[in-house]
């Protein structure tokens, strides 16, 4: 009726505007708590002349995780795969992430990457990296 | 804008009876996909942390309660420079809409995630009931 009548001249103001409260939804769907969480999250703890990293990478094979250390960042990549592949299914609720994540931690010094031991249990990673012998701050003592 | 969105979501306490714990351990709310099959409900829950023998979970007619406990962590000599998730114990309840065949209930814990597979009661079959001849 009204719109199709614009329809036919070329010009639609109804439809530039359904355009636009769908470009405004798009927008605002992607702002949810879910979508701007980081994955995985870490924490960050600091020894004597150490410092450890733990993920929660819950549902990862340890196989499937690739860390890299280059100087002072250490890289951790890999993938999460969705669980009901190729099942015919029915979704309730989908609060989990899924895909290919990768997270650069920048560590407070420069780390040995020969001394870096990683641990994996119950989804929870745990990845030990020292300092350099070299880079240890030294001891001067004062003459009296 | 992002970055204030980045509220507690995980963080909030789940609300099982509105009593006070004796333990001062925080209580997470797990992230939960549930999909069904046709034969089946599937829950997957992701508590990081949690061995196989933490995990408890209850069916009572229609509520679901899950409730994991998550094995303490230890570290010596570190302190904690930067937190971006907290350690706690998971707990959660749903409700399910259908009827659940209690007996052939499936669950099974690995890398930190419970998979939990709920079979569908069968429907109730139709009986045809037959005339007696007078």
């Amino acid at each position: 009726m009204l719109v199709s009548d614009f329809g036919r001249i070329g010009f639609d103001p109804f439809l530039e505007m359904r355009r636009m409260q769908q470009e405004l939804n798009q927008r605002l769907s992607g702002m949810t708590t879910k979508a701007a969480q980081e994955f995985p999250p870490i924490n960050l703890w600091m020894g004597e002349d150490s410092v450890a990293v733990t993920a929660e990478l819950p549902g990862i094979a340890p196989d499937d995780v690739d860390l890299t250390v280059r100087e002072n960042t250490l890289t951790l990549t890999g993938e999460r795969g969705s669980p009901a592949e190729g099942e015919k299914c029915v979704w309730h609720r989908r609060e989990r992430v899924y895909g290919n994540f990768s997270r650069t931690v920048q560590l407070p010094f420069r780390v040995d990457p020969e001394q870096v031991e990683a641990r994996f249990a119950n989804g929870l990673l745990e990845v030990e990296l020292h300092r350099p012998e070299t880079d240890r701050p030294k001891k001067i003592q004062i003459k009296g | 804008m992002a970055q204030e969105l980045k509220t507690t979501e995980r963080r909030a306490p789940s609300k099982l009876d509105g009593g006070e714990r004796t333990q001062s351990r925080p209580v997470l709310v797990p992230r939960t996909d549930i999909y069904e099959t046709e034969d089946n409900v599937v829950l997957l829950v992701d508590m990081p942390g949690v061995a196989s023998e933490g995990v408890d979970i209850t069916l009572e007619k229609r509520t679901l309660a899950i409730c994991g406990y998550a094995t303490a962590q230890h570290h010596e000599n570190y302190r904690q420079i930067y937190a971006e998730y907290g350690a706690g114990n998971y707990e959660r309840v749903f409700t399910l809409s259908e009827d659940i065949d209690r007996d052939s209930i499936e669950a099974s814990q690995k890398n930190g995630v419970l998979r939990l597979v709920l079979p569908k009661a069968a429907p109730a079959k139709a009986r045809k009931i037959q005339l007696k001849m007078a």
